[in-house]
């Protein structure tokens, strides 16, 4: 009675655990011949990618360990990395000094509106996903509030080309030329023609080790408990209220981080969209990795990149390959984001009710094979 | 801590009132270390909202405070939190549990009080930064279960545990606190098979032998004399009579109980119906109810008669009506008058004039925030368009008949309230169940299942709530299905019964066979 009764092994339950991941590896396994990338191509593509976004999703852990389930919200962290970009590049910090001064910079942004959002969500106890969508609207009319009026006449704004021709508000693009792949450069070594960003790999495999380490923390049990039952965990003398608000914070800050990582490698940024569909994308990665609104872990996260953009290199492609339009892959992106969230909201649902069934459906079978014997 | 030979706690004078509404008055309670006192009372004698005043819970503040004066070790005390009564050597284990599912038993037991190790990131973050020392909760925690005198495993996950072991992994955490002096255990064998229950008394005793006083609540009498040294026995929100527990028996606890004598109606008027014709037959039947799954039940049950379902604890028998009325997922065919009823279907279980009191009765039986009137009108007015008035195609509640039938029930059952209008959560236990009861009757149904009905309710609403079923099936030729813990009252009020063992029937006799045999069905196929 130790563990919990070893159902059988079953197929079926396999494929129905991991449908999400099994369904991606098959459209990626069509789409690879249609595509007609060479392997080497699409391993450096994937690299970059990996590099670019896990950092980002890893932020998604620590709410989901608390059960909050999947933080919208680290939008705003993404905010926070953007803002401090924006005052580094004015600043003219340039390369990996620019990179390391904007992560200081974000973290007390960061920690602000993790602060905020991490209360409004104790206001909105198992409505967090909903709730921390749309501050994330919200936050978003603050952030272009600051970005488009306060930058220039309060929060000082030197360069004109980072400022918009009326004198202030910050142009449409900032350019970060000046930090472009500094981290993943740094370090990074060349095998048979595949870059291999050392550095930021590094950074990611320290974020995981601090998942690790963290989940044997005190504060990790407590958030384990209370993701499991607020009431009895407040009993206990657990403040449940700080602990789910320093979940959220820690999402924000890591998110911020991770914004920042992935600016740098594309090398510039729309300042008023490019965070704006960052917690969609992520999200989908983490789910279609094999996550569920309940259970996450660096695995599902990193196999999410790897399934997610894999699908994103080869759809263009494939897409063209048979209908002549690349628009298809766009399309592609979009559909496949929102649909995987939506599935994963509704399966978290129906993954409930399953289980209580499975124990009929056992319970009979049980019976079924007594009648058989005592025959 | 020789000098410790005065009281432990003293209660002196603790008078409380609920809006003008007196429910405790004049209590003086003492209690030496290790001393174990036995607290019985009618429901709603004041039992709990004593310990509620004892432990600084949240609700007697909320309700303007108590009077009277608490000490401990002579010093006077004024919890306002349980959380200062934790920290002053008081540890309650109350009747729900509170454990977290996903964790051990080692994990619950030591839940937020875990052993750290200090590291660099805790030098700067403060200690929640610490990591845990899962050697030594694991050590604490195997400590915690030794004092406990009761084997359970340390890393079992809580939801695989039969409902037994999660009471044991609460008392183990209040055992835990290093510094516990004073254990108040709110009916605790409630919930635990009888083996477990003994388990549970002998760990009492070495807690006392430990030195830490008990104050043991529960409606089960013998336990009470069999482990207590000082019986306190409260009605009406006063302490009736303070005995030491040589020197009553258990006639005389349940005289000062109810305040009057009860007669012991051993009376069994068990009819025998040969040419009744069966209602209901059940054939291989099994139920997923957690704790309480069932399988391969074969049962028939006659026409007009009460059927009695016994069995211990965990056994299945509640998983029996649960499942047929379609609370929980159920296999197998049940016939009801020739017709077969769909199961996993409570509304088609309803249509067939089938009606369930529930063991569940905050949870499934009742609206709690609403009147008595529309606790016992509802189910008949959604499902037989009862106490409804139709003027063409527009259907109005009868308010008249509606509050009407109320009264009557309120009369015949004895419900103590204010009025039919009452909310049905300000009602005590047992008169809950009596409501309940009020609403299946209301239901006029053909055929009823009474799931527990006496359970947590006292000795004199216990014999009232059995004679109206008795009385529902004399007069109205209802047949009724008791399932119940206790043998006694099947014994007293039904003509057949069948023990549920190990999640079978174990067999059926007719009551009037010794309680010996019954006793023998019982553990026969135990699990």
């Amino acid at each position: 009675m130790k563990q919990k009764q070893r159902t059988k092994f079953s197929l079926k339950r396999l494929l129905q655990d991991n449908s999400v991941p099994i369904m991606f590896v098959l459209i990626c396994a069509i789409c690879f011949p249609l595509a007609g990338y060479s392997p080497s191509y699409l391993i450096n593509e994937l690299i970059t990618r990996m590099g670019r976004n896990t950092f980002l999703i890893l932020a998604l852990l620590i709410p989901i360990m608390a059960g909050m389930g999947l933080n919208f919200g680290m939008t705003l962290g993404a905010m926070a990395g953007e803002i401090a970009l924006i005052l580094v590049v004015d600043w003219q910090i340039w390369g990996i000094p620019g990179i390391i001064l904007a992560m200081i910079i974000s973290i007390p942004i960061s920690i602000l509106l993790g602060v905020f959002c991490g209360n409004l969500l104790n206001k909105a106890k198992g409505r967090e996903m909903i709730t921390s969508y749309f501050i994330s609207y919200f936050m978003n009319g603050v952030y272009q509030l600051v970005v488009l009026f306060l930058m220039g006449p309060i929060i000082p704004i030197v360069h004109a080309s980072l400022k918009l021709p009326r004198g202030y508000g910050v142009r449409n693009t900032v350019s970060l030329l000046s930090m472009r792949q500094y981290l993943d450069n740094l370090l990074a070594i060349n095998v048979n023609g595949v870059k291999i960003p050392v550095l930021t790999f590094i950074i990611i495999g320290v974020l995981c080790l601090f998942i690790i380490w963290f989940r044997r923390t005190k504060l990790g049990q407590d958030m384990r408990a209370v993701a499991q039952d607020m009431e009895v965990a407040r009993d206990a003398g657990i403040n449940v209220d700080r602990t789910r608000i320093v979940a959220i914070v820690i999402s924000t800050v890591v998110a911020g981080f991770g914004m920042i990582i992935y600016l740098q490698n594309l090398g510039n940024f729309p300042t008023y969209s490019a965070h704006m569909q960052i917690g969609t994308f992520s999200i989908a990665a983490l789910l279609v990795g094999g996550a569920s609104v309940e259970r996450a872990s660096i695995g599902n996260a990193f196999l999410g990149v790897i399934l997610f953009h894999m699908m994103f290199i080869l759809a263009p492609e494939a897409g063209t390959a048979i209908t002549g339009d690349s628009m298809i892959g766009e399309y592609f992106r979009t559909f496949v984001s929102y649909g995987v969230i939506t599935v994963a909201l509704i399966m978290y649902e129906t993954r409930k009710r399953r289980v209580k069934s499975m124990t009929g459906h056992l319970l009979a079978q049980a019976q079924k094979e007594e009648e058989a014997r005592s025959k | 801590m020789e000098k410790n030979k005065g009281p432990l706690l003293e209660m002196r004078n603790i008078k409380k009132d609920f809006f003008g509404n007196q429910v405790l008055t004049d209590i003086n309670l003492s209690l030496r270390p290790g001393e174990v006192l036995g607290l019985v009372g009618e429901n709603g004698a004041g039992k709990s909202t004593l310990m509620k005043i004892l432990f600084g819970m949240d609700v007697i503040r909320e309700t303007g405070g108590y009077e009277g004066e608490i000490r401990l070790d002579g010093q006077a005390v004024n919890f306002s939190t349980p959380f200062e009564a934790l920290a002053a050597g008081i540890g309650m284990v109350h009747q729900e549990f509170s454990l977290i599912p996903g964790f051990t038993a080692a994990e619950n037991i030591i839940l937020n009080r875990e052993p750290t190790k200090r590291n660099i990131v805790s030098e700067i973050f403060g200690p929640r930064m610490d990591t845990l020392d899962y050697k030594a909760i694991a050590q604490s925690a195997d400590k915690a279960i030794d004092k406990m005198g009761v084997k359970i495993s340390a890393d079992m996950v809580i939801s695989d545990m039969p409902v037994g072991h999660k009471q044991f992994t609460e008392i183990a955490r209040e055992l835990s606190k290093e510094h516990l002096r004073l254990l108040i255990l709110d009916e605790p064998t409630a919930v635990l098979t009888e083996k477990e229950a003994e388990a549970l008394l002998a760990s009492i005793r070495s807690m006392s032998q430990q030195g830490i006083a008990v104050i043991f609540i529960t409606h089960r009498l013998q336990e009470i004399l069999s482990v207590c040294d000082t019986v306190v026995v409260m009605r009406d929100g006063y302490v009736v009579k303070e005995s030491p527990a040589k020197e009553i028996d258990i006639p005389e606890i349940t005289r000062w109980m109810v305040g009057r004598k009860v007669e012991t109606s051993t009376v069994n008027e068990a009819r025998e119906l040969p040419d009744a014709k069966p209602i209901m037959s059940i054939r291989k039947l099994w139920v997923d109810m957690p704790g309480e799954t069932v399988r391969n039940i074969d049962l028939d049950i006659k026409e007009g008669e009460i059927l009695g379902i016994g069995g211990l604890a965990g056994q299945g028998k509640l998983g029996i009506p649960n499942g047929i009325m379609g609370l929980y997922e159920a296999g197998g065919t049940v016939e009801f008058e020739g017709k077969p009823i769909p199961l996993n279907n409570p509304r088609k279980c309803l249509d067939a004039s089938l009606a369930f009191v529930s063991e569940d009765r905050r949870g499934v039986g009742l609206l709690l925030d609403e009147s008595l009137e529309w606790n016992v009108a509802f189910s008949a007015m959604q499902i037989h368009d009862k106490f409804l008035k139709k003027i063409g195609p527009i259907s109005w509640r009868d308010e008249r008949a509606i509050r009407e039938v109320t009264k009557r029930y309120i009369d015949e059952l004895q419900i103590k309230c204010t009025g039919s209008r009452q909310k049905a959560k300000e009602l005590s236990g047992g008169n809950q169940q009596k409501v309940c009861l009020a609403k299946a009757f209301a239901l006029q149904p053909k055929f009823l299942f009474v799931s527990e009905p006496t359970r947590g309710i006292d000795v004199g609403a216990k014999a009232l709530v059995l004679e109206a079923l008795k009385r529902f099936n004399r007069e109205h030729g209802v047949t009724v299905v008791i399932i119940s813990s206790e043998l006694e009252e099947l014994r007293q009020s039904c003509d057949r019964i069948a023990i549920v063992s190990g999640g079978r029937i174990a067999g059926i006799l007719p009551a009037t066979e010794s309680s010996e045999a019954f006793g023998t069905l019982m553990v026969s196929q135990v699990v």
